[in-house]
C-alpha cells in the first residue's frame, strides 16, 4: 500500500437523500490501488446506495443526484451512467446475475465488447455487419478466468451452470475489461458453496496483487476478515467504523453493525411465558420456492396466544416463510394447525382454516387501490365467511349488508386512528402508514385465529409504526390471537414479541427470547448466511 | 452420481418428445392421408419440390425476429404487400422476365424499410406482446394497402395498362396476371432428374440456388456482431441494455431484415404462381408460413434452418394429400379443405399453449430441484 502515487479513489462527503429521507450522510471513503476493503452493514445501511453512487446508476440521478464528490487519480469525476464508471475504470458484479441465459461463458465475458472481423458487407452496411472473430474470444476469455484464478469451462452454455460458476463468469467478464482499476463486489459469496467461496478470496487477493482495488460487500465476516485490509461498517447511512481487518473481530464488527444505542431501548420485557401452551401452528420441512427469499427445511412451532417474531436479513428466507405457509409461492413440507394438516399451494384453504395474512406487498397483495374503504376492509370476510350479506329465498341471492359494512370500517377507523376523509375513500389516496393500517383492519376484520403479518412497517413513519405495532399487541392481548410478526427490524421485534425466531441461510438459526440482546441476535442473524 | 445422469437423459428425451411431438402428429397424419389420397408418388414428388420452392424463402424471413426474441412475425404480411406493389408497377411498366422481378425487388425494399420500420417502432413499445401487434399492424397496414391499390394507383400513382386497371379508371383488378414472368426463374437452369419408383421430377434450379444463398446469409448473420446481439437481446432485454448494446435499434433492425426478405419471398412466391390476387394473396401467407414453420418443430423462441425446411415438406404433403383423402372418405373435396384451413389456425395455437406451458414448466423445475436438495441433504 503504497501511498506514493496518491489514493486511487476518493468519496469526500458523500450525501444522498430520497425525496427529503436521508440515506447518506457524509461518508468518507478512500481507497489505494491493490487494496481490499470490505464493507458491512445491515440491510438499509446504505451499502447499495453508495456502491450505486460510485457506479452512476440512473436511479441515482433520477432521484436528485448526489452531494459531496468524488476523486479518481486525484480528479474529480462525476459519471451520469455506468457506461461512463465502466470507461474510468470501475467494474462492478451485482448480486443479481446479468447474463445472457443462452451464451457460453465465453460469450458472456465478451458482451458487447468481441473482438471482430471486417468483411465485405460491413464496408457498405457499417460495423455491425463484422463477424465475430471466435479465435480471439476464446483467447481474451481464457485470459481474464485464467486472471481470476479459478477455472470454469469457456464453452458451457450459462444455463447449464451451477450458480457459482455463473458468479465467477461475471467476475471474470469484469477481469477481461483492460482498464479495470477497482471492482465492486456486491455479496460475491452468497450463492457460492464453501470451496468455491475459498477459491473466490484467492482470486481476490491475486487482484490486489495485480493493484486493482476492490470493495468487497459481504454479510459473512470471517470472509472480510481474512481478505481485506480494512473494515468499513455502515449504520444507518453513516460510516460508524473503519479499522484495519487485523485489529478487529467478529464480535466487534457485529456490535458496529447491530448495536445502535443499546441501552436506550431495553425490550420491555413483559416475562409472559408460553412454554407450557397448546402449539396451535406446527411447520416441518418446510421449503419455499420464493425468488430472492428461498426456505429450506424449516421446523417451527408457534404458541397459542404468542406473538413470535421472525427476523433475518434480507434475502435469507424470512418472507418466504408466511408466503410459502399462505400459498402465495410453491412450496413443499407439511404444517399443522390445530392438529389438522394444512393443504399447501392453496390460499383458500388457509383462509378457510382462520389463518390471515398481512402481506409485505400491500400496494400489489394487501389491497384493492381502486375500491372504498368499506370494500377493502369487508371484503375478505365477505369472501371467506360469508359475512356483512344479508340472505334472501334460502341463501340463493346474496346481497352485501351496506350498513354492516359501514359500521364495521367506522369501527377500525377509529380503532387504528386511520386518517381518511370518510369510510367511501379510496385506498389508494391514503398515505402508506394509513394503507397499512387498512390492511391490518382487512385482517382483523376476518377474525382469525392465526396471523402473519409481514413487514408491517416497511416505509411508513415513526408515528405510524408505533401506532400499528400498539395495535398488533392490543389485538393479541385482548383477543387472545396468535400472530407472527416478520420484520427486518430487530429492535421492532424485540419490542412487540415473546420470542424471535432468527432466519438465516433460509433456515431458523435459532429462537431467543425477545429479552436477549442485539448482538446475541445480531450472531444469530449473521450465523449461517449464505 | 449414475442416478442424475439417467434423469438427465430422461428429461432431455422427454424435451425432443415435447419438440418433435407436433413434427411427428404430422408425420402419422400424412401416413394416413397419402395412401387414402390415391395420389402417385411421382405427383406428390413433384408438388413438394414445387412448393418447397414456393414457400421456403417466405418462411425463411421469419427466423431473424425469433431470434431476436420477438416471436413469431406476423408482420412478414407487411412485406408481402411491398413485394406485390413491385410486382404491379413492374407489370405495368411491361418490363418482363428475371430483370422485372429483379426491379420489382428493388422497388419493393425502400416500402418494406419503411414498413418494417414503423412497426418495428410500435413493436418496441409493446414488449412482450409482439405477436399480437405485429398480427394486428398486418390488418392496419393491409387498409392501408387497400387505399394505395384501390384508389390511388391510376389516379395518383400513374397505371397506364388498362388490363390490370379496373373498368372505372382507377384501382387495380382483382387478378393481375404475370404471365410473362411465370415461372421464369424456377426455368432459368432447366433440370428434370428421374428418381427410381418416382419417376420424372422437375427441380426449379435457380429458385433452389437463391433459397440456398439466403440460408448461407442466414447462417453468417448469426456470427456477425449484429446476429450475436440479436441472440443476446433474445434471451434478456435488460442485460443486454445493460452491456451498451442498442436494444430498441437492434429489434427494429431484426424486423427490417424480416420484412424485406418477406417482400423477396413473395416475389419468388408470386412469379411460382403466375397471378397476383391483389386483395388475398398477402392476406393469409403470414398465417401459413407461420403455420408451417411450427409443424417443422420450430418454436416461439426457438427455430432453425431445418425446421423451415421439415415444416415445407410436411405441411404442404397435408396440403395436398388431405383434400384427395377427405373426398376419397366423404366424398365431398371441401372437407379437406376445411381441415387444411382448421389445422393451420390449430397448430399455431397449439405452439403458443406448448411456449406459456414450458415457461411455467422451467419454473417448477426450480421448485423440484429445492425439494430434492433438501431430501438430499436429510439423506
Amino acid at each position: 500500500m503504497s501511498n506514493e502515487k496518491g489514493p486511487l479513489l476518493e468519496m469526500r462527503n458523500i450525501r444522498k437523500d430520497f425525496f427529503g429521507n436521508q440515506v447518506l450522510t457524509d461518508i468518507n471513503l478512500t481507497l489505494h490501488e491493490g487494496e481490499v476493503i470490505g464493507l458491512v452493514g445491515e440491510n438499509g445501511a446504505g451499502k447499495s446506495t453508495l456502491m450505486r453512487i460510485l457506479f452512476g446508476a440512473d436511479m441515482i440521478r433520477e432521484t436528485g443526484g448526489y452531494g459531496g464528490e468524488i476523486r479518481m487519480d486525484g480528479q474529480v469525476v462525476h459519471f451520469n451512467s455506468p457506461f461512463d464508471a465502466i470507461a474510468a475504470g470501475i467494474g462492478m458484479v451485482h448480486q443479481e446475475f446479468s447474463l445472457i441465459p443462452g451464451f457460453t461463458t465465453t460469450e458472456n465475458i465478451l458482451l458487447n465488447r468481441e473482438p471482430k472481423k471486417r468483411t465485405v458487407l460491413s464496408e457498405i452496411f457499417g460495423e455491425r455487419l463484422d463477424t465475430l472473430n471466435r479465435t480471439e474470444m476464446d483467447e481474451r476469455a481464457a485470459n481474464a478466468i485464467e486472471m481470476m484464478g479459478v477455472s470454469i469451462d469457456r464453452n458451457m452454455i450459462i444455463s447449464d451452470m451451477p450458480v457459482g460458476h455463473k458468479q465467477f463468469t461475471e467476475i471474470a467478464r469484469e477481469l477481461s475489461k483492460e482498464q479495470l482499476k477497482l471492482l465492486i463486489l456486491d455479496e460475491p459469496t452468497a450463492v457460492l458453496t464453501e470451496k468455491e467461496a475459498e477459491a473466490l478470496l484467492a482470486s481476490i487477493r491475486g487482484m490486489a496483487e495485480r493493484g486493482i482495488a476492490v470493495i468487497f460487500i459481504t454479510h459473512r465476516l470471517q470472509e472480510i476478515l481474512s481478505v481485506c485490509d480494512r473494515v468499513v461498517v455502515m449504520r444507518d447511512g453513516y460510516v460508524v467504523n473503519e479499522s484495519k481487518a487485523e485489529e478487529t473481530d467478529v464480535y466487534e464488527i457485529t456490535r458496529w453493525m447491530v448495536g445502535r444505542d443499546v441501552k436506550l431501548t431495553e425490550a420491555e420485557d413483559e416475562g409472559r411465558s408460553f412454554e407450557n401452551a397448546n402449539t396451535i401452528l406446527k411447520v416441518e420441512k418446510l421449503w419455499v420456492d420464493m425468488p430472492g427469499e428461498t426456505v429450506r427445511n424449516v421446523n417451527l412451532e408457534v404458541k397459542e396466544g404468542e406473538i413470535l417474531g421472525i427476523g433475518g436479513l434480507a434475502g435469507q428466507g424470512k418472507l418466504g416463510i408466511p408466503n410459502g405457509i399462505m400459498g402465495l409461492y410453491h412450496s413443499g413440507g407439511r404444517v399443522i394447525f390445530e392438529g389438522n394438516e394444512i393443504p399447501l399451494n392453496s390460499p383458500r384453504k388457509c383462509l378457510d382454516s382462520s389463518f390471515a395474512f398481512v402481506s409485505e406487498d400491500r400496494r400489489h397483495v394487501g389491497l384493492l387501490l381502486d375500491e372504498s374503504l368499506e370494500w377493502n376492509i369487508a371484503f375478505p370476510a365477505m369472501q371467506i365467511h360469508d359475512e356483512f350479506l344479508k340472505k334472501y329465498l334460502g341463501g340463493l341471492v346474496k346481497w352485501r349488508d351496506e350498513k354492516a359494512i359501514k359500521e364495521v370500517t367506522d369501527k377500525y377507523i377509529e380503532e387504528l386512528a386511520i386518517k381518511c376523509t370518510s369510510s367511501k375513500q379510496k385506498a389508494k389516496e391514503l398515505s402508506g402508514g394509513n394503507q397499512q393500517k387498512v390492511c391490518l383492519a382487512k385482517a382483523f376484520a376476518l377474525k382469525p385465529r392465526l396471523l402473519f403479518v409481514s413487514e408491517p412497517t416497511r416505509g411508513i413513519d415513526v408515528g405510524a409504526k408505533a401506532l400499528v405495532l400498539d395495535a398488533l399487541k392490543k389485538f393479541n392481548r385482548e383477543n387472545g390471537i396468535t400472530i407472527v410478526i416478520i420484520s427486518s427490524e430487530l429492535e421492532e421485534l424485540r419490542q412487540s414479541c415473546d420470542r424471535i425466531a432468527m432466519v438465516s441461510g433460509g433456515r431458523i438459526a435459532g429462537i431467543l427470547p425477545a429479552s436477549s440482546t442485539l448482538e446475541e441476535l445480531g450472531a444469530l442473524m449473521l450465523s449461517q448466511v449464505i | 452420481m449414475n442416478k442424475t445422469s439417467k434423469k438427465k437423459v430422461n428429461t432431455d428425451m422427454g424435451e425432443l418428445m415435447r419438440r418433435g411431438s407436433v413434427p411427428l402428429m404430422f408425420i402419422l397424419i400424412c401416413a394416413v392421408c397419402i395412401p387414402l389420397s390415391g395420389l402417385s408418388p411421382n405427383m406428390l414428388v413433384n408438388e413438394i419440390v414445387t412448393r418447397m420452392g414456393r414457400n421456403a424463402f417466405l418462411i425463411l424471413s421469419l427466423l431473424i425476429p425469433i431470434m431476436a426474441g420477438m416471436g413469431l412475425n406476423f408482420g412478414m404480411t407487411l412485406g408481402a404487400m411491398a413485394g406485390e406493389i413491385g410486382l404491379i408497377l413492374v407489370s405495368d411498366w411491361q418490363i418482363v422476365g428475371i430483370p422485372g422481378m429483379v426491379l420489382a425487388m428493388i422497388i419493393s425494399v425502400p416500402i418494406s424499410v419503411l414498413l418494417g420500420f414503423f412497426c418495428g417502432k410500435i413493436l418496441n413499445m409493446a414488449k412482450g406482446r409482439e405477436m399480437i401487434t405485429s398480427y394486428i399492424i398486418s390488418y392496419f397496414i393491409n387498409g392501408i394497402y387497400q387505399l394505395v391499390v384501390l384508389y390511388l394507383m391510376g389516379s395518383v400513382i400513374p397505371i397506364r395498362h388498362t388490363s390490370i386497371k379496373l373498368p372505372r379508371g382507377y384501382g387495380i383488378r382483382n387478378t393481375v396476371s404475370l404471365l410473362n414472368m411465370r415461372q421464369m426463374l424456377d426455368n432459368l437452369i432447366p433440370l428434370r432428374i428421374t428418381l427410381p419408383g418416382v419417376g420424372e421430377v422437375k427441380i426449379p434450379v435457380m429458385t433452389f440456388i437463391v433459397i440456398a444463398v439466403l440460408c448461407f446469409f442466414i447462417v453468417w448473420f448469426r456470427r456477425t456482431k449484429l446476429g450475436q446481439d440479436m441472440r443476446a437481446v433474445g434471451q434478456d432485454l435488460g442485460v443486454s441494455r445493460d452491456s451498451g448494446i442498442n436494444v430498441e435499434r437492434t429489434r427494429i433492425l431484426s424486423i427490417i431484415i424480416s420484412t424485406v426478405l418477406a417482400g423477396f419471398g413473395m416475389i419468388i412466391y408470386l412469379q411460382n404462381m403466375g397471378n397476383i390476387a391483389t386483395y388475398s394473396s398477402h392476406s393469409q401467407i403470414g398465417m401459413f408460413c407461420i403455420a408451417a414453420l411450427l409443424v417443422g418443430g420450430a418454436s416461439v423462441d426457438k427455430a432453425s434452418i431445418g425446421n423451415v425446411f421439415l415444416g415445407v415438406v410436411l405441411f404442404h404433403l397435408m396440403f395436398i394429400v388431405a383434400p384427395r383423402a377427405g373426398a376419397a372418405i366423404t366424398g365431398d373435396s371441401m372437407i379437406g379443405e376445411y381441415f387444411r384451413v382448421f389445422v393451420s389456425y390449430a397448430v399455431i395455437t397449439v405452439a403458443l399453449v406448448m411456449y406459456e406451458t414450458n415457461k411455467r414448466r422451467a419454473k417448477s423445475r426450480e421448485s423440484e430441484r429445492l425439494r430434492e436438495a433438501q431430501m438430499e441433504e436429510e439423506g
